[in-house]
């Protein structure tokens, strides 16, 4: 077993395609959790309906891909006011129940039957990536970078689209948060009564951070869409929606740069445990475990690892305690 | 400390920056490919085996493959451009076809694979004939609708539940789903009631509710196919905490606390120690009971487990005043935990309890049912009963009810809040366990189906109100009425779909639900 080996892709994976992806949807999730404190565990449902806005475009109906993005963005508009108008009123633990149980109809609708003409069912919809590698500058052949980070034209491409998306997110978030508007939001995550006492009309505060960020992890949904070129509803499942949180718990929520950060030690770590575990099993170090446990064993590390984190950092790596303390009612 | 982290994972990060040669792992690694899997249309779980398709490079051919048990596929390709991807005709089995999709047109596909790119190619199977039958549902709408129904639930997938196969009229259909939702809601009531009464007592949502459900059907299913190392180890691992828990709940004011932590810590590691012994014998101590044990032993242990994770997990983080969120959060990650050991442990093949599977139907009036399903609901009935005496009329039902009302009254009214809230983990887990030996006996067993019961139960007590026992109940009936009900008039893939929306929909009109009272909800 060669462990330079596994660290050196561990490490590309951390700033490959997919720790963009994870990033930029988790800073949407940050705007949510860790600025205003509303408990989304649905998020996994905007970058649903985010891919599939691509999707359907492109493959249906043959639209351009920034078109895609723009029904995409469109579509999770639509899901936040529908999903914040019933819910937001209410305390932060039924928010949670209802966000998840929205994603996973959601999930439902796009994968039965009737709904196959346009989503294709549980089939998925493929080649969506044509138009967004038609305006690739760099060489789609070509390799690119040095040493273990290496990486392929296409792949370039889609990372500095989405790098740049998070980096504009995160300078967005900052501004945000250091204007009156955000002044307001981390008052409503700290003590929802008293600014209401001062006046400000908490529902709408709320219902804005919800599109914020629900838009973020739309965007995110459609890159996804255009990195993998072919989008399945099982990919959706609210697996999709813990990882985030790890990523969130992981990095530091209410910190800018607390998602970027957890984005890149969360793959990392990701991926060594599965090169390790593979090294290990090669070895022959393993003989109880077959190769499909390893991502059960890998799934349950993410879950130890969200347990520890609550219990022993819960400010993650970068993060404020104090921020952390707060009880979100 | 923080700039300390994130210094050393910079540090981590750049040494690996420069280590050279390493780009050629990539290739060593990855290289381009196509792949799929080609499922039956009937059930996309099981795989078609022994499907050809051949890959073309303009008119050469590169390599062929044919699909394994589990109808996987993948050819190696030489490196990135245009391929032509042919599945041969000839190898499919006679009673199904490939679906023409826009990219695969008379079982020929044109793709393009970029450098380094696993790319998955779509081949999906239909029922061969499934076109000529079309016009004849628009010739007779009547019969249609049902035939429409069939066709639906023969393509419902592993997410929506099996609907006994109904036909007959609408009255007949009426009947017989109304009979299959009381079961399923009984299923969940029974699942739902220790959700219930722990968010009553201790405020934490338990998200790992689904995998104590799922927890119990994998024990009833293991004992009742033959125990060996496996399971006498997990016995031995849970009587050791079992003991523990009980010296912790019935002797902790008559001996010293020293004492009772040695005792709880020889427990614990003298099962563990046990477990390793039973473990190493493996298959010499093989033993098996029928299912009625084995749920009664599910039981037990799902007991056990609702307990050591109070003792050991919850009751000390409700010590170190952990926030409520916090504790959400972390209940989610031992329901990852779980979830994924109990996948590790059984697989993830879905299985049903043996014996069980062919019966008799009995008829009764316009409803028939197998014996099994008749079993099911009247244990889940007689169990609901006992828990509603229970809650009713003992002094220990009595104070759940009081910590579930006002924790700090109770507490204040000289009750043990403590062991209060042990007794509800320990029932809790216990009717988590059972429900889950039902719901798998009614359905199938596999490492998912507590996660797919969780959402459900979350509808089932937020319908009846959060935190009373009574309300779970309710909300289960409903819950499951609704969602069988449903597959009248809407396909059954989205049956979960309507009670999770009935759920929305109660908590815009009555967010307190049908027994809670107005302040649960700020």
């Amino acid at each position: 077993m060669d462990i330079l080996m596994i660290l050196a892709e561990a490490a590309r994976s951390a700033v490959g395609p997919v720790a963009a992806i994870y990033a930029l949807a988790a800073v949407g999730l940050n705007l949510h959790f860790g600025y205003t404190g509303l408990l989304n565990f649905g998020q996994v449902g905007f970058m649903l309906v985010g891919a599939y806005g691509v999707g359907i475009s492109v493959a249906v109906f043959d639209l351009p891909v920034l078109v895609g993005f723009l029904v995409g963005l469109g579509c999770a508009l639509v899901l936040a006011l529908l999903l914040g108008i019933p819910t937001l009123r209410l305390r932060a633990d039924y928010l949670a129940i209802t966000t998840i149980a929205a994603a996973e109809v959601l999930r439902l609708v796009y994968r039965a039957g009737f709904a196959e003409p346009v989503t294709n069912g549980v089939y998925g919809l493929q080649n969506l990536s044509s138009g967004f590698r038609e305006v690739n500058p760099f060489d789609a052949g070509g390799r690119y970078g040095f040493g273990a980070m290496t990486f392929t034209g296409n792949q370039m491409w889609l990372m500095t689209v989405t790098w740049g998306l998070v980096a504009l997110f995160a300078v967005f978030t900052w501004m945000l948060i250091h204007s009156p508007w955000g002044r307001v939001i981390k008052g409503v995550r700290e003590d929802e009564d008293a600014v209401r006492s001062l006046g400000k009309n908490v529902f709408a505060y709320k219902m804005q951070a919800l599109v914020l960020g629900g838009l973020i992890g739309a965007l995110a949904g459609a890159m996804l869409a255009v990195h993998q070129g072919a989008i399945q509803p099982d990919q959706f499942k609210p697996q999709v929606t813990f990882f985030l949180w790890v990523i969130l718990l992981l990095g530091g929520a209410g910190r800018v740069f607390g998602p970027i950060i957890g984005s890149m030690a969360f793959w990392f770590l990701m991926n060594f445990t599965d090169g390790f575990l593979k090294g290990l099993g090669r070895e022959g170090l393993l003989p109880f475990l077959e190769g499909p446990d390893y991502g059960a064993i890998q799934l349950a590390f993410v879950g130890l690892l969200l347990v520890l984190l609550i219990v022993f950092r819960p400010q993650g790596l970068i993060g404020d305690r104090k921020e952390m303390l707060i009880n979100v009612k | 400390m923080r700039t300390r982290l994130v210094t050393v994972l910079l540090a981590l990060i750049t040494a690996f920056l420069v280590i050279p040669g390493a780009a050629a792992t990539a290739d060593e690694q990855g290289g381009e490919a196509l792949h799929g899997q080609i499922t039956q249309p009937d059930d996309r779980d099981l795989g078609v085996e022994g499907i050809e398709i051949t890959v073309f490079e303009g008119d050469d051919e590169i390599e062929a493959a044919a699909t394994d048990s589990d109808g996987n596929w993948e050819v190696v390709l030489p490196g990135p451009g245009d391929y032509r991807a042919v599945v041969d005709q000839e190898s499919i089995p006679s009673e199904y076809e490939v679906r023409e999709t826009v990219l695969l047109v008379g079982g020929e596909a044109e793709v393009t694979v970029e450098a380094d790119e696993r790319r998955p190619l779509i081949v999906a199977l239909d029922e061969a004939g499934t076109a000529a039958e079309e016009p004849e549902e628009s010739e007779s709408p009547a019969e249609g609708d049902g035939a429409a129904e069939e066709d639906e639930e023969a393509a419902a997938d592993d997410e929506a539940l099996e609907v006994e196969g109904v036909s007959g009229g609408f009255g007949d259909r009426f009947a017989q789903l109304t009979a299959a939702g009381l079961l399923f809601g009984l299923v969940i009531a029974v699942s739902a009631i220790g959700l219930s009464l722990i968010f009553g007592t201790t405020q934490i949502i338990n998200f790992s509710h689904g995998d104590m459900v799922t927890f119990g059907a994998m024990m009833a299913l293991l004992f009742s196919t033959g125990a060996a190392g496996m399971g006498n180890s997990l016995l031995a691992i849970f009587a050791g905490l079992g003991v523990a828990i009980l010296l912790g709940a019935f002797m902790e004011n008559r001996l010293g606390r020293t004492l009772l932590i040695v005792l709880q810590w020889t427990a614990v590691f003298g099962g563990i120690a046990l477990a390793t012994l039973l473990g190493v014998l493996g298959d010499a101590v093989e033993w098996q009971v029928p299912l009625w044990s084995a749920a009664a032993i599910a039981v037990v242990m799902g007991a056990v487990l609702g307990g050591t994770m109070e003792r050991y997990l919850w009751r000390p983080l409700r010590k170190r005043n952990v926030a409520l969120i916090q504790m959400f959060i972390v209940s989610i990650g031992v329901a990852l935990v779980l979830r994924h050991v109990l996948l590790v442990l059984f697989g993830a093949n879905r299985t049903r309890y043996a014996g069980f599977q062919v019966q008799e139907l009995v008829h009764l009036g316009p409803v028939s049912m197998p014996p099994r399903d008749l079993v099911i609901i009247a244990v889940a009935i007689v169990v609901l009963v006992l828990v509603a005496c229970l809650l009713q009329f003992t002094r220990i039902g009595k104070a759940m009810r009081a910590v579930s009302d006002n924790r700090d009254l109770a507490e204040s009214s000289g009750i043990d809040v403590d062991r209060v809230t042990m007794y509800v983990w320990l029932l809790g887990g216990g009717l988590a366990s059972l429900g889950g030996v039902l719901f798998g006996l009614n359905q199938v067993v596999d490492y998912e189906m507590g996660f797919r019961l969780l959402l459900l139960m979350f509808a089932a007590v937020i319908l009846g109100g959060l935190g009373t026992a009574y309300g779970a109940m309710v909300g289960g009936l409903a819950v499951g009425l609704v969602a069988m009900l449903s597959t009248l008039w809407f396909p059954a893939q989205l049956m979960n779909a309507w009670a999770l929306a009935l759920m929305i929909l109660m908590l815009l009109l009555r967010p307190q639900g049908l027994l809670g009272s107005r302040e649960r909800v700020g």
